[in-house]
C-alpha cells in the first residue's frame, strides 16, 4: 500500500474506533467522566479497568461509529478540557501507580472558536510537560490517525506501537500540499514526502512495534495485542521511576536529526 | 506617493506575516496599524513601537540589543541548523534562502546574557527565518538550552515568535514539541524560573509547547496568540471572527495570559521579576 492507501485505510469507517478495543483488552472497564473544570469531552473517553490481573488507566481518543456519535463525539477532535480530562486521569493514575494505555486515532485536536477560547494550546502544553514527568508507566497505541499536536497530547509515552496501516503525521497531507503547493489534490503526493507510515516510525525512532492488523479475527488480534501490552508493562514497571523517566526522557531527547557546524 | 513606497518592500504573503514588512536602513515605513510613516532609525529609539502603540515585529538580534545588556552576552549552540532529515521536495533551497535573507542559520537564538545585571539563560524566534517554525534545530537549541540552564541554575526567559511546526520536517518537527517539554520539566523541576513573553505571532506547535508552559507568561501588546489558524477556524465552522480574536489581549481576559506589558517596558519588568526570584533556587 502507498503512503496515502494507509492514511485512508486509517481514516475508513469500517475501521474498529477505540471503544472497540478497550471492550477487548480490558475487563470491567469503568469510564470516568469530566474534566473537574468546564466539562466533558466526548472526543476523549477514560476510565479504569484490569489489564489481565494488572489494574490500568485507558486514555483515547474515540471517533464515534454511527454518524450521530461521530457528531457528537466531533470526529474525535477533542477540545481542552478533553485534554484536561487526560490529564485528570494520568494524574490519578500516577497517584495509585497505575500504568497508562492510550489509544490515539484523531485527525488533531478540535479547531474552534470555543476551543481557542479555553486554551487548545495551553491544554495540550499542560499534558505534553506533565507526560514527560508521570512517575508511572505510559504506554500509546495509534490505531488509525495520528495527526498533529492533538495526538501527541496523548502520545508521550515510554513505548508507542503503531497499528500496520496507521499513520503519524504534524499534519495532515492534504492540509501540508494545500499551504507548500496550493493543491490539496496532491496529497497523495504529499503523503509519500511526509513519510507517515508505522514503517517509517520506526525507523524514527518514534514507535518501538508495528501491530499487524486483522480486522476479520478482531478477537484474536486485540488478544495478540493484549500480551504484548502486558509483557511491555511488566518490564516498563520493573524500572525505578527515576530511571523510567530518564529513559523516557532519552527516547524523545534523540528524536530529529540537525547538522552541526563550529 | 504612499502606495509607491509600499511597492518598494515586500507583499505580505499571509495573515501570518501581516506587519512582517521590513524597511532597508534608513528608509521611512508605514505602520500598518495607523497608516503613520515614520522613520526607521526614530522609531529604532522607541524600541520600533509606533506612536499608536503597534509594535512593530524585531529579529532575534534587535530582541536582544533591546532587553539584554552590552557585556557579558554570549551566544550559545549558533553552529546547530536544520539538515533535510526528510529529503523533502524544495526545503533545502528554502533553508538557504532563509538563511541568506534572514542572516540566520536557525530561527531560534539562544545565549545567555544579563538584564540589568541579572543573570539568565535566553532564546528569542526570529519570524524571518521560516515564520520561526519548529523543526529539530529548533527543537534542538531550545532543549539544549534548558539543559544548559538546568546545570547552571539559571533561569530562562525565552521570547516565542513561530507560525508552528515545521512540515518540512514531518513527525521528526511535531516530537521537537515533547523533546523541549521533557527539558522544560526537567529545568522546572530543580526549582528554576522560565518566563515566556509571547511575541507575534505565536502559534501552532509552539503555543501547544514550550509557549505555554512558563512560570510567568508574559506577552507584548496586540501579539497574535493562539492554536488553531483564525482563517482555518472561519472555514471550518463557517464563522467570522472578530479582528480581537486571538490577540493577546483576548488570550489575556481568557486566561492564559499573566500580563500584557508594552515593549518600552519589558526590560525593567523582566529584570524585577529575576530579582524578585533570586533567592527561591534551592541548593
Amino acid at each position: 500500500m502507498t503512503a496515502y492507501e494507509k492514511l485512508k485505510e486509517a481514516r475508513s469507517q469500517n475501521r474498529p474506533t477505540a471503544s472497540a478495543y478497550i471492550s477487548k483488552l480490558i475487563t470491567d472497564p469503568i469510564e470516568f467522566h469530566g474534566d473537574r473544570c468546564f466539562g466533558d469531552d466526548p472526543a476523549i473517553i477514560g476510565g479504569v479497568g484490569l489489564l489481565g490481573n494488572i489494574p490500568v488507566t485507558y486514555i483515547a481518543t474515540e471517533r464515534g461509529t454511527a454518524t450521530e456519535e461521530r457528531i457528537k463525539r466531533n470526529f474525535g477532535c477533542p477540545k481542552p478540557e478533553g485534554y484536561r480530562k487526560a490529564l485528570r486521569l494520568m494524574k490519578q493514575a500516577e497517584k495509585f501507580h497505575r500504568p497508562v494505555i492510550t489509544l490515539v486515532d484523531t485527525s488533531g485536536a478540535f479547531c474552534g472558536k470555543d476551543a481557542e477560547e479555553r486554551g487548545q494550546g495551553q491544554a495540550i502544553a499542560e499534558n505534553l510537560a506533565c507526560m514527560m514527568g508521570l512517575r508511572t508507566p505510559i504506554i500509546a497505541v495509534i490505531i488509525g490517525e495520528g495527526e498533529s499536536g492533538g495526538a501527541l497530547g496523548i502520545a508521550v509515552a515510554d513505548r508507542v506501537y503503531m497499528l500496520e496501516n496507521a499513520v503519524y503525521s504534524v499534519i495532515s497531507p492534504e492540509g501540508c500540499a494545500s499551504i507548500l503547493w496550493k493543491d490539496s489534490s496532491r496529497a497523495p503526493e504529499m503523503a509519500e514526502n511526509l513519510k507517515i507510515t508505522a514503517k517509517y516510525m520506526k525507523k524514527f525512532g518514534i514507535a518501538e512495534r508495528i501491530i499487524p492488523e486483522q480486522f476479520d479475527r478482531f478477537h484474536a488480534m486485540c488478544g495478540e495485542m493484549k500480551k504484548i501490552l502486558y509483557h511491555d508493562i511488566m518490564l516498563l514497571k520493573e524500572k525505578s521511576c527515576d530511571t523510567l523517566l530518564e529513559e523516557r526522557y532519552a527516547r524523545f531527547r534523540r528524536i530529529g536529526r540537525v547538522d552541526k557546524s563550529v | 506617493m504612499r502606495n509607491n513606497l509600499a511597492e518598494l518592500f515586500r507583499k505580505s504573503m499571509n495573515a501570518l506575516e501581516k506587519g512582517g514588512i521590513t524597511a532597508v536602513p534608513g528608509e521611512k515605513i508605514v505602520c500598518p496599524s495607523c497608516k503613520r510613516m515614520s522613520v526607521k532609525k526614530a522609531l529604532q529609539k522607541d524600541g520600533m513601537v509606533c506612536r499608536c502603540g503597534y509594535h512593530f515585529r524585531l529579529t532575534a538580534r534587535e530582541r536582544i540589543s533591546l532587553i539584554f545588556d552590552k557585556e557579558n552576552n554570549h551566544e550559545l549552540f549558533a553552529g546547530i541548523r536544520s539538515s533535510d532529515p526528510l529529503a523533502f521536495p524544495g526545503y533545502a533551497g528554502k533553508l538557504a534562502a532563509a538563511g541568506a535573507s534572514s542572516g540566520e542559520r536557525e530561527a531560534v537564538v539562544c545565549g545567555v546574557g544579563m538584564i540589568r545585571g541579572k543573570k539568565c539563560a535566553y532564546f528569542v524566534m526570529d519570524t524571518n527565518f521560516m515564520m520561526a517554525s519548529m523543526g529539530s534545530a529548533v527543537g534542538e537549541k531550545i532543549t539544549r538550552l534548558f539543559e544548559f540552564a538546568a546545570k547552571n541554575k539559571l533561569p530562562v526567559i525565552g521570547f516565542t515568535a513561530s507560525g508552528g511546526a515545521r512540515m518540512q520536517e514531518g513527525v521528526l518537527s511535531l516530537m521537537q514539541m515533547a523533546k523541549v517539554s521533557g527539558a522544560v520539566k526537567k529545568h522546572s523541576d530543580k526549582g528554576l524560573l522560565y518566563i515566556t513573553v509571547l511575541t507575534d505571532p505565536t502559534t501552532g506547535g509552539v503555543t501547544a509547547s514550550f509557549a505555554m508552559q512558563g512560570d510567568i507568561i508574559l506577552s507584548e501588546p496586540g501579539a497574535l496568540v493562539g492554536f488553531a489558524g483564525k482563517r482555518i477556524i472561519e472555514q471550518t465552522t463557517g464563522t467570522t471572527l472578530p479582528d480581537s480574536f486571538q490577540k493577546a489581549e483576548f488570550v489575556l481576559e481568557h486566561g492564559f495570559i499573566d500580563a500584557v506589558i508594552p515593549r518600552t517596558k519589558l526590560r525593567i519588568k523582566l529584570a524585577q521579576l529575576l530579582y524578585f526570584h533570586e533567592n527561591e533556587v534551592q541548593e
